[in-house]
Parts: C-alpha cells; sequence; structure tokens
C-alpha cells in the first residue's frame, strides 16, 4: 500500500505521454466512445423488440443473456491475434459487453409501462411513433439509465484489460507493473482505476436523475 | 500469427483433455464458491435491510461502489495479503456477487403482498416462522434472476484471474496470447461460455423445483 501512495505522489508520473492526466484521458475516452456505440446499438435494438414482442424479443434476450457471458479477456485475445494488434480490436470485446444490460433494460423499461398510460396517450391522437418516443421512452429513462450506468461502470473497469495488449489507459500501469513486479505502480494505478469507477457510478447516477421526467421523480 | 495457421487444431484440444478438466474444476471452485458465500451473506443481510428501512439506504450506497470496484484491481491488493491463493480471486468475486444480490433479497422480500404478511400472522406463524415458510419462498424468483447474473457473471470474470496466474480457464487465454496461438484461446472462451449457459440451466431448473406454484 505504502508503495502505491509513494507511486501516486511522485511528481514525475504526473506528467508526460505516460503521465496519469494523459493515461486518464485516454482511459475515459475509450470507454465514452464505447458507450456511445453501444447505446446506439443497445437502445434502439432494445425498442425494436419491446415494440415486436415475443419470438424476436425472446431471441435477442437469450443472445445478449449469452454475451454477458462472453470473457472479455479471451474476445480481446483472440481478436488481437486474429486482426495482429489493431487498435479498434479492443472495443469489440468491451462494446459485447456494454451492449447487453443497456439493451435489456431499455426493453424492461418499455414493457412496464401501463397500458393504460399507452391507451390515453392513443385516444389523444397520438400515433404510435408519438407515443414511442414521447410516452414511453421518458417513462423508461430511470431503468433505461440504470442500464448505462451498469454498462459505463463495467467498461471503465474492465477498459483495464485492454492493456493487456497493450493498449494504454490505465491499465497500462497495472500490466506494466505486474510484468516488472513494481508493485507501486500496480497499487497506485489499481487506485486510480477505482476513484475513476466510482466517479463514474456517480456521475451515472446523478445523469439518470436529471434525466427523469419531473413527474416520475421519487420523492425520498 | 503465421498465414498457414488453422483457426482451431483439433490436435492440440485432443492432447490437452486432461488440462481442460482440471483447469475446469478450477474455474467452478473459484467461481462457485463466491455464489455460496454471497448468498450466505447476502439472505441475512437482505432479511435486516427488509426489517429496518434505515439500513438500506447505506447498506445499498455501500454494495454499489464495491459493484463500481474492478475485479482486477481488488486481486491486485489481496496478492499481498493472500498470495497466489484461490482467496485472492474468491474475495473479490464474493463482494461483486454480494453487490448483485443484497438489492436482490430486498426487493424480493419487499414485494410479499401485505396481505400474505397478515394472514400468515393470524395463522399464528411467529415472525420466524413466517420469514422462512411464507416470505422467503415468494422472494425465491427473484433472488434466482440475481443469483443468474452472478453466477454468470462470476463464470466470466474468473479468467480476468488468469493476468495475476489464477484463472482457470482464463488461463488458456494467456497460453494462447504467449504462443501466438488461437487454438486455446478459442477452446477457452468456448468452455466457459458452455459452463455459464449450464449454470443458468441449471438455476432455472432450481427455481422450478423451488416454486412448483408459479410453473406455467
Amino acid at each position: 500500500m505504502n508503495e502505491g501512495w509513494t507511486w501516486l505522489t511522485d511528481g514525475d508520473n504526473w506528467h508526460g505521454p505516460d503521465g496519469i492526466p494523459t493515461r486518464v484521458a485516454e482511459h475515459l475516452g475509450y470507454s465514452l466512445l464505447i458507450l456511445l456505440i453501444a447505446v446506439a446499438i443497445g437502445v434502439p435494438l432494445g425498442l425494436l423488440i419491446a415494440r415486436t414482442g415475443n419470438p424476436l424479443a425472446f431471441t435477442v434476450i437469450s443472445v445478449a443473456n449469452a454475451f454477458r457471458a462472453l470473457p472479455t479477456l479471451g474476445l480481446l485475445v483472440l481478436i488481437y491475434l486474429l486482426t495482429t494488434g489493431g487498435d479498434s480490436a479492443a472495443l469489440i470485446p468491451l462494446i459485447a459487453l456494454a451492449v447487453p444490460p443497456i439493451l435489456l433494460n431499455t426493453y424492461e423499461g418499455i414493457r412496464q409501462v401501463e397500458p393504460q398510460i399507452r391507451d390515453a396517450a392513443s385516444g389523444m391522437g397520438m400515433t404510435g411513433l408519438q407515443i414511442l418516443l414521447r410516452v414511453e421512452l421518458p417513462i423508461a429513462v430511470p431503468l433505461l439509465m440504470l442500464g448505462v450506468r451498469t454498462a459505463a461502470v463495467q467498461v471503465v473497469a474492465t477498459a483495464t484489460v485492454a492493456a493487456y495488449i497493450n493498449l494504454g489507459g490505465l491499465g497500462g500501469y497495472i500490466m506494466d507493473g505486474v510484468l516488472l513486479q513494481e508493485y507501486g505502480t500496480v497499487v497506485g494505478g489499481s487506485v486510480l482505476v477505482v476513484i475513476l469507477a466510482i466517479a463514474v457510478q456517480l456521475s451515472f447516477t446523478l445523469l439518470g436523475r436529471v434525466l427523469t421526467p419531473k413527474g416520475l421523480r421519487q420523492k425520498s | 500469427m503465421p498465414e498457414d495457421e488453422p483457426l482451431i487444431r483439433w490436435d492440440w484440444i485432443q492432447d490437452h483433455y486432461g488440462l481442460f478438466g482440471d483447469l475446469t474444476f478450477l474455474h467452478l471452485k473459484l467461481a462457485l464458491l463466491p455464489i455460496l458465500f454471497g448468498l450466505l451473506v447476502s439472505v441475512p443481510l437482505g432479511v435486516l435491510c427488509a426489517r429496518w428501512r434505515w439500513l438500506y439506504p447505506p447498506v445499498l450506497t455501500a454494495v454499489n461502489i464495491l459493484y463500481a470496484v474492478p475485479s482486477l484491481a481488488l486481486f491486485l491488493f489481496l496478492i499481498d495479503y493472500f498470495g497466489l491463493e484461490i482467496w485472492t480471486v474468491v474475495i473479490p468475486l464474493t463482494l461483486y456477487t454480494l453487490s448483485v444480490l443484497v438489492p436482490n433479497v430486498v426487493d424480493g422480500l419487499r414485494q410479499v403482498p401485505e396481505h400474505v404478511r397478515q394472514a400468515a400472522t393470524a395463522m399464528g406463524y411467529t415472525p420466524l416462522r413466517r420469514l422462512v415458510a411464507v416470505e422467503l419462498p415468494i422472494a425465491v424468483p427473484v433472488i434466482i434472476a440475481g443469483l443468474r447474473v452472478a453466477t454468470v457473471s462470476n463464470i466470466s470474470l474468473v479468467s480476468l484471474g488468469a493476468i495475476i496466474g489464477i484463472g482457470g480457464l482464463g488461463s488458456l487465454f494467456k497460453t494462447g496470447f504467449d504462443l501466438q496461438f488461437t487454438t486455446p484461446v478459442i477452446a477457452g472462451i468456448v468452455l466457459i461460455v458452455l459452463l455459464a449457459v449450464v449454470f443458468d440451466l441449471v438455476l432455472v431448473a432450481l427455481q422450478r423445483l423451488l416454486t412448483p406454484w408459479s410453473a406455467r
């Protein structure tokens, strides 16, 4: 632990291309890109299967659940070996990790909208698309954002593993430390990942609250 | 990877059946012990949180933070205390299991309808007997839903332990990476997904068994 503290407080580790701020920015950059792609896949797909219902929904949900079982490290190494080490290779396993919680929560969020609300909206003359975007989607926001938060935390935590195939980010410190047996670097890098993951968790909790329509916010 | 290398070399797989067996056994031990420990802690903790409402918000915050802590980072911290023993992997995964299970136990208990609780009391059930014979059985589907998520995630997460040298089937990924050879990597992925699917089905079957009244 002490070695980790020494490493974290050493001024030399705080600038340059391998400095902590650069690595944190790298790590967040990757994570954000992955999350955006996952949202772009997960949300529309979740809306689609919530709308079309049974056979398709069942298939997509089963596949999404099976995705959870895919070991990120294994996929990462496999894609690395097959593509001889392209940078974008590391994105694919992490996207595979992030899509299922977003997709499943979008689906659940839309499904739990009460039928009376849907009927009321169509009674007011709203079209199917209007009901989806202006009634169902806002009601689904709390659950949907919970899925996005879960995905964000998992991506930030697991992006560490990307360093196994030399991809930088904060995991780079951990992997280099393990390799060179520099324990201070390992502990320091791990502490940074933990702090970052908790910060992401809190930011997304807050974002979820802000995005939830006023009428749905729980008074606690 | 050399151009003429096939994706899977079946002869390598045939030569390593024994290794697969050993790694699968170790993998299951690393993934399922945390489930057992997690269940042993989260059921009493969840019961307490459902009973005393003020206890739940702080506990929920604590498990949410635990969930955010990357398992790889915890593995590395614990090497200092436990060395390269299974506990270094089992403890972080237990904490992870807790963070998934505690909310499910609480939600499961909270959704027990009030009239059911009152009926049990009126029939002369003591609070403890009511909990064990009425409330917990009603909460089983929600608890098992949490168990399924935790089990599948744990089976996949164990492989990260390979980075520190205790990864069960994950060590096949390291072998593949070091030898620049796809066969062990593919074998590892397939076996891990297979284990996850099998144990998911076991839990579904367990749920049917424990809640015969909800069978469709």
